[in-house]
């Protein structure tokens, strides 16, 4: 069965994408490079950081291209002041409200939009908060939370499911929460980590890693990632190992993986130290 | 769905209240996620319920109502702590909130909140946070500031709660500290009548003020019921030719044509399809539909009941704001009077349509206005608005082609079918045929809704309702509500059709005519409207969850002369995260939050303090 | 239908698949005599008496046939035996199955209705099915439910066994079974056997070798004297643990290869460190879909440990044979060569697709997501599909005044087995094996939340804090085995076995609940009766 195609313009250029693809998708085809933060493939778009925005000729507003479905004849703009402005004023106001530093997207989007966060000045309200710290596993660093809505996610409809966290309050109150904001292991959570492999700012990390990045001592350059199988039941998992000083520091999955389409289970992200050699063979 | 929640045990009020909305509890806990899905609609009546009960939603309390939905108990709480009407901590049974919003700024609400402050302690903040810090000396507030309670005409107002087994709440105008408290103490202080006024004929106000609102007879022997029985004798088509010929608008604000959407709904292929009137007046200086519905309820469900018949839907919603505790009353109660005669039902005055209506209250949430949000909180989620397309004509509530109209709007389509299009069209401008309600207040002799014909100029209007006080300067006006344009005296010639105000860059907005006379400071008023989009904002998208502090922070340093930049630059700054919010926000409040600050910093120099 | 299977835990991330497609509007029917969070999930939970799966299996079969909602066409065309099984399940009425099984005739007749009405349809099943005294008849009595209905051989339709460790599957792919070899090849098969002999240069076995049951009865009768283990602890998780401890005790040589010091290690002659196969070295694995993917070693071994691959290859010449250690994929092509449904798949291949399914018999196949598509081919290709009539049989460890509680057995979600690899993280919440009570056995037996009580088997006795669990119907009782350091739960458990499979019946034990008059003196640890 052979999908009907779309014929569409991006940046003067003529694009033809399958129907129901996303103008994301038409941009991509159009090789044009899109920004995008609270989009990922393996999740529905929820259009929340507006990163992507782009000029839809006829539309009063710029539009997402993350979710927006390409149409027939539409004629798009990427790169028009419209749009630029839009993604600098994002850029900053995501960098003067939130601690974006972990993520080098960000990094990549605050020059290429020449985006001046300071501009808001010195006491610009921020979302600095203490990381709280209430299990082994991993830890929430919600100064670092641009509310991109992709844990909630995880941990709801598009994978597992158990739905321990979602937005709670209003405006930029706004947080992600447990019910009646009680510590993880007081709340549904079953510890899958879906939401630490999806976080794109840092906000939610491995217990390891916040660790040895609080000692200084997270060399980034000296890990190595390697894929194999998760060791535990017949599922197959991909698991993506980072490993530095021969210790796994952090376990992922490719979201292109079509066995787990990058999400794991509590084991396979977390039930690696049996192989942490100060517990193996011992004497 | 294997839902976990917190061990958090309900007590046997919290289970009746829930166990009321819901029916008794059966011995099966739900299984599957259909049921779930089916249940959830009832999360914000069963929420409503439990603050009704307790004055507040207890994890117990919250925990058994998400545990008998089957809603995940995190998006329980998500939900439940979007709204300002319910809190997650406990507090009083007996609890006011004091509108502190622009027009009761100007009649003084500060000083009322200062001696309340005094009086009754310091206000409640935070209410939507479980987890807030709690100080040692704080004992439970009773009290808390809020935004537009839509009883401008009588400002200042307050809305006053009394939970327990037969909850009380009333909204009450003309608020002072003894009123709040004798309101506190179970009292029900009296309202005056809205001033209705106007010129030209009276069409949506025909029977307000006239009619007795309990009764379904006396509205019969006020014409009502004539168009419904028009519409069934024309048929569904003839009923869309005349709701577009007539050029009908909305009126919520977005001014879209009323025929082409209920076209669209009608010829939409997927079913089953919905009305919804949007009772979700929360614009600040806004308050035309409460009086509609206070006064005339029975008009705005037998529009409804139209507009299901020329849709095609066989359900209505009807989307009450939570502060209207009255109209909400008097709208159930003429519910169970057209049900008990045939004029909701399985069969509306035996024509073999059916159609009924249900009727559900916002618990303070602006956003919910905004027509996908407020599908959200019918369904039981957050009032996050959607981004737009698919429009609601071909997903909207529970992802059916849904129509969506204001009240006025509504209560229009009645004098259409009744008297016909080209009736409708021979008062108002070529346009904007009809007449329109404005709710004028502020600084101004007789604050009250207004009907007058399209066209008619903004300083008639303003005569109207009195002007300002003898021996004071008219300052300004705001015309469209929280998101609309700021007007110099030089402009108040416009005539007040949809047409011209947009020729001068201006709307009609929801009718809002906010009057300001030189007395009034326009600085605070100015910071009001800017912390008014920072509350109200959803915070689902970037540009409006964060651009709103920013605008809230960059009026405060040029109001404290705290600018860390030259005045010139801040403008500059607020220009551009205004075109980035109007470009890039999901919805319209965003998208508008910064037009009426930007339009009074173009065209004013406010200071902080009162001018002469 | 998920039968006997609580994949929401155990199979976690396919359970999101599952979810996936529930969430688009899929019907999911869960059989499992707990309301397990699966179950939960479920439109229709079918809590089945432990051990009557045939009975209810078969009233579905009833069900379908009363309803004349049977594929005919399929049957006639690609099945044999359908007469027989017809006269079998005549006899499995809704209400004698309803008395059978504990589940409600309406649902019985509900679930036959939807699956046969369904497009597709799909039975997965766990322990649940196969942990019992009649494991075959169990899978048989659903492999003829999709047989009856056509459910079998098309995308989306089918029969899912779900595999409970990382490679059993690809155990059983790589000839580790006593009748076959390489890619289920027979080895009683002469052709086979030359082919495997002249490759190998050496002359095989000609004979099936033993199953895991019979090596222990071997070990019984001290026919089978020495034993080499690699990667198992069956000191642990076998059924009866107490008599297979003496098993393994009496053993003239053990050797154990693993890389932790299991307890079965511990009663080892010779313990060979290995390296850990999944991070630590290089091969393959084949997982639950058959799909064939590749483990690459991301950290190196500690101290002396070795790949399997290495030890194997070290003992193999010390017993007078060069394996000439070949690298891992000099082995897996050399494994290519002599199965055949293994010979499309090259470590580029592999990589490139992000593993393959088998068969896929040449580098130009895309792999098979699917099997049995040749019972729809026209005209039918191979034999035809049997129907084989399988009759209900109640539990051996038989329920009587003085072992009244039908106990099962399970994983939980954060745990594996007997918790060699997965007790070593933090888990959040306390973890430790309860006997797990419904309120109403518990009130009528007087014990409380987190009270030791006594669980006495006809094999043994080990002590337990209760936890009381409303999802348990009256009469069944649960226990973990992922602790067997703090409760060894396989004391109780029989070890009566599957003729057929030689699977121990691990789902199915009779018990009684003790109360304890004194604090016992060491926590959980249990004692052997006489």
């Amino acid at each position: 069965m052979t999908q009907p195609a779309v014929e569409l313009s991006v940046d003067g250029a003529s694009v033809t994408v399958p129907a129901g693809a996303t103008l994301l998708r038409a941009c991509q085809a159009a090789g044009v490079d899109t920004p995008t933060l609270c989009w990922a493939e393996n999740l529905t778009p929820v259009n929340a950081c507006r990163i992507c925005v782009v000029e839809v000729e006829g539309a009063r507003t710029l539009v997402p291209a993350c979710s927006r479905v390409a149409e027939p004849g539409m004629t798009v703009l990427t790169d028009s002041p419209r749009v630029r402005l839009s993604r600098k004023l994002v850029v900053e106001l995501l960098g003067s409200s939130v601690d974006m530093s972990r993520s080098a997207e960000f990094s990549r989007l605050v020059s290429r939009y020449g985006a001046q966060p300071e501009r808001f000045g010195p006491k610009a309200l921020t979302v600095a908060q203490p990381v709280k710290l209430d299990n082994e596993l991993f830890v929430r660093d919600f100064a670092r939370c641009m509310l991109c809505y992709k844990c909630v996610e995880a941990c709801g409809t598009d994978a597992q499911n158990t739905f321990a966290i979602a937005l709670a309050g209003r405006g930029f109150e706004a947080r992600i929460a447990t019910e009646h904001d009680v510590a993880l292991p007081d709340s549904a959570c079953v510890f899958c980590g879906n939401c630490v492999g999806v976080c794109p700012t840092g906000a939610l990390v491995f217990k390891t890693e916040h660790a040895l990045r609080a000692a200084g001592e997270w060399r980034e350059s000296e890990q190595t990632v390697t894929d194999t199988i998760c060791p535990y039941c017949g599922v197959g998992c991909t698991l993506s190992l980072r490993v530095q000083d021969n210790t796994i520091v952090r376990v992922t999955s490719p979201s292109d993986s079509s066995v787990t389409q990058g999400h794991l289970c509590v084991k396979g992200r977390f039930g690696f130290s049996f192989v942490e050699h100060s517990g193996q063979h011992k004497p | 769905m294997d839902l976990r929640a917190i061990a958090a045990m309900p007590t046997d009020a919290e289970r009746e209240a829930v166990d009321g909305v819901l029916g008794p509890a059966g011995e099966d806990l739900p299984t599957g996620l259909r049921a779930a899905k089916t249940h959830r609609t009832l999360l914000l009546p069963g929420l409503h319920a439990l603050q009704a009960r307790l004055g507040w939603v207890s994890p117990g309390g919250l925990g058994y109502l998400c545990g008998r939905l089957g809603v995940p108990p995190a998006e329980g709480y998500g939900v439940a702590s979007f709204y300002g009407l319910l809190s997650l901590r406990e507090r009083p049974a007996a609890f006011a909130h004091v509108c502190d919003d622009i027009a009761c700024q100007v009649a003084g609400a500060e000083q009322l909140c200062a001696e309340l402050t005094a009086r009754l302690g310091p206000a409640e903040h935070l209410p939507h946070r479980a987890d807030a810090p709690t100080s040692a000396t704080r004992t439970a507030a009773r009290w808390m500031r809020s935004p537009c309670l839509g009883l401008c005409e009588h400002a200042p107002a307050a809305l006053v709660s009394v939970a327990g087994p037969e909850p009380r709440a009333c909204a009450f105008g003309r608020a002072s500290v003894a009123r709040i408290e004798a309101a506190l103490l179970g009292a029900r202080p009296d309202t005056p009548e809205t001033l209705l006024g106007g010129e030209g004929p009276r069409r949506l106000l025909a029977r307000a003020g006239a009619v007795d609102p309990s009764s379904l007879t006396d509205y019969q022997a006020h014409g009502g019921q004539r168009a419904l029985r028009c519409a069934l004798e024309l048929g569904p088509a003839a009923v869309l030719r005349e709701i577009t010929d007539a050029k009908l608008v909305g009126r919520g604000g977005a001014a879209f044509p009323t025929g082409r959407k209920w076209e669209a709904v009608a010829r939409a292929p997927e079913q089953p399809h919905y009305v919804v009137c949007n009772a979700d007046e929360s614009e600040p200086g806004t308050f035309k539909d409460r009086v509609l519905m206070e006064s005339d309820p029975f008009a705005v469900l037998e529009a409804m009941t139209i507009a299901g018949f020329a849709t095609g839907a066989e359900r209505g919603y009807l989307y009450i704001r939570g502060e209207y505790p009255l109209a909400t009353g008097r709208l159930a109660h003429a519910i169970r009077l057209l049900r008990g005669e045939g004029l909701l039902g399985p069969d509306v005055l035996r024509s073999g349509f059916a159609f009924d209506i249900e009727l559900r209250s916002g618990a303070g949430a602006y956003i919910c206005g905004e027509e996908t949000a407020l599908f959200n909180s019918i369904e039981g989620f957050r009032g996050e608005p959607r981004n737009k397309p698919p429009f609601p004509v071909q997903s909207g509530l529970f992802r059916k082609p849904t129509a969506v109209n204001n009240v006025e709007t509504l209560v229009a389509v009645l004098d259409v079918i009744r008297d016909g299009a080209a009736h409708y069209a021979s008062v108002g401008t070529a346009a904007s045929p009809g007449t329109k309600l404005f709710c004028v207040s502020g600084r101004v002799g007789r604050p009250g809704v207004y009907e007058v014909p399209f066209g008619t100029r903004l300083d008639a209007l303003i005569q109207l309702a009195g002007g300002v006080a003898p021996g004071r300067r008219l300052q300004t006006v705001l015309l469209g509500g929280a998101a609309g344009t700021f007007l110099t005296p030089d402009e108040l010639t416009v005539p007040l059709s949809f047409e011209d105000t947009r020729k001068r860059g201006a709307s009609l907005g929801s009718g809002v005519v906010f009057v300001i006379d030189d007395t009034v400071a326009l600085s605070p008023l100015l910071r009001r409207l800017a912390a008014f989009f920072r509350d109200e904002s959803c915070g689902q998208c970037v540009p409006c969850r964060v651009g709103t502090v920013r605008q809230e922070e960059l009026l405060a340093r040029l109001a404290t002369g705290g600018s860390f930049e030259s005045r010139n630059a801040e403008l500059a700054l607020l220009d551009e995260l205004g075109q980035a919010m109007r470009d890039a926000s999901i919805c319209g409040l965003g998208q508008t939050a910064t037009l009426a600050i930007q339009s009074a910093l173009a065209k004013f120099r406010p200071h902080s303090g009162a001018k002469p | 239908m998920l039968w006997g299977s609580n994949a929401r835990e155990t199979h976690p991330i396919f359970f999101h698949h599952v979810l996936k497609a529930v969430h688009r509007g899929a019907k999911l029917y869960v059989v499992d005599p707990r309301r397990t969070s699966t179950a939960a999930w479920a439109d229709g939970w079918l809590p089945v008496q432990v051990g009557t799966d045939i009975a209810l299996a078969n009233s579905v079969a009833h069900c379908i046939l009363d309803a004349g909602l049977e594929h005919r066409a399929f049957i006639h065309r690609a099945t044999e035996g359908f007469d027989a099984y017809a006269r079998t399940v005549a006899r499995y009425d809704v209400d004698r199955a309803s008395r059978e099984t504990g589940v409600e005739p309406g649902l019985i007749r509900r679930l036959a209705e939807d699956y046969a009405r369904a497009d597709r349809a799909m039975i997965c099943w766990t322990l649940g099915i196969t942990e019992h005294h009649n494991a075959v008849d169990n899978v048989l009595a659903l492999i003829n439910l999709a047989l009856l209905t056509g459910h079998v051989g098309r995308w989306g339709s089918g029969l899912n066994p779900l595999r409970g460790q990382n490679n059993v599957q690809g155990g059983g792919d790589m000839g580790a079974l006593p009748n076959k070899f390489p890619g289920f090849q027979d080895v009683e098969d002469p052709a086979v056997r030359a082919r495997f002999e002249a490759r190998w240069g050496r002359p095989l076995p000609a004979r099936n070798g033993w199953t895991l049951t019979e090596m222990f009865e071997a070990m019984e009768r001290k026919a089978l004297t020495a034993l080499y283990v690699i990667g198992e602890n069956p000191a642990q998780s076998e059924a009866d643990s107490q008599h297979t401890l003496e098993l393994l005790r009496g053993l003239e040589h053990l050797v154990v290869q693993d890389i932790v010091l299991t307890r079965t290690a511990e009663l080892a002659d010779v313990v060979l460190p290995a390296s850990a196969s999944w991070c630590e070295a290089e091969g393959t694995v084949t997982n639950s879909e058959r799909r064939v993917q590749r483990c690459r070693p991301a950290l190196s071994p500690p101290g002396q440990a070795r790949d399997d691959i290495a030890i194997l290859g070290e003992l193999s010449l010390r017993l007078g044979y060069d394996l000439a250690t070949p690298s891992p994929q000099a082995a897996w092509d050399e494994l290519r060569s002599l199965s055949p449904m293994h010979a499309g798949m090259s470590y580029a291949r592999l990589e490139e697709l992000h593993g393959i399914q088998w068969p896929c018999p040449d580098e130009q196949h895309p792999g098979s997501p699917f099997l049995h598509a040749r019972l729809w081919s026209e005209p039918l290709l191979g034999p035809r599909a049997p129907f084989i009539p399988t009759e209900q049989v109640e539990p051996f460890d038989t329920l009587d005044a003085s072992f009244p509680l039908r106990l099962t057995t399970g994983r939980h979600l954060e745990s594996f087995n007997t918790g060699v690899q997965s007790s070593a993280y933090v888990w959040p919440h306390p973890r430790k094996t309860t006997l797990d009570l419904s309120p109403h056995d518990a009130a009528r037996l007087g014990v409380g939340e987190g009270e030791q009580v006594r669980v006495v088997s006809r094999r043994g006795a080990v002590e337990a804090p209760v936890r009381l669990d409303a999802r348990l119907r009256p009469g069944l009782a649960f226990m973990s085995l992922h602790f067997p350091d703090q409760v060894d739960t396989n004391i109780l458990t029989i070890n009566v076995t599957d003729p057929k499979s030689g699977t121990a019946a691990f789902k199915a034990a009779a018990v009684r609940i003790e109360k304890l008059l004194q604090p016992p003196d060491s926590a959980g640890r249990g004692v052997a009766l006489p």
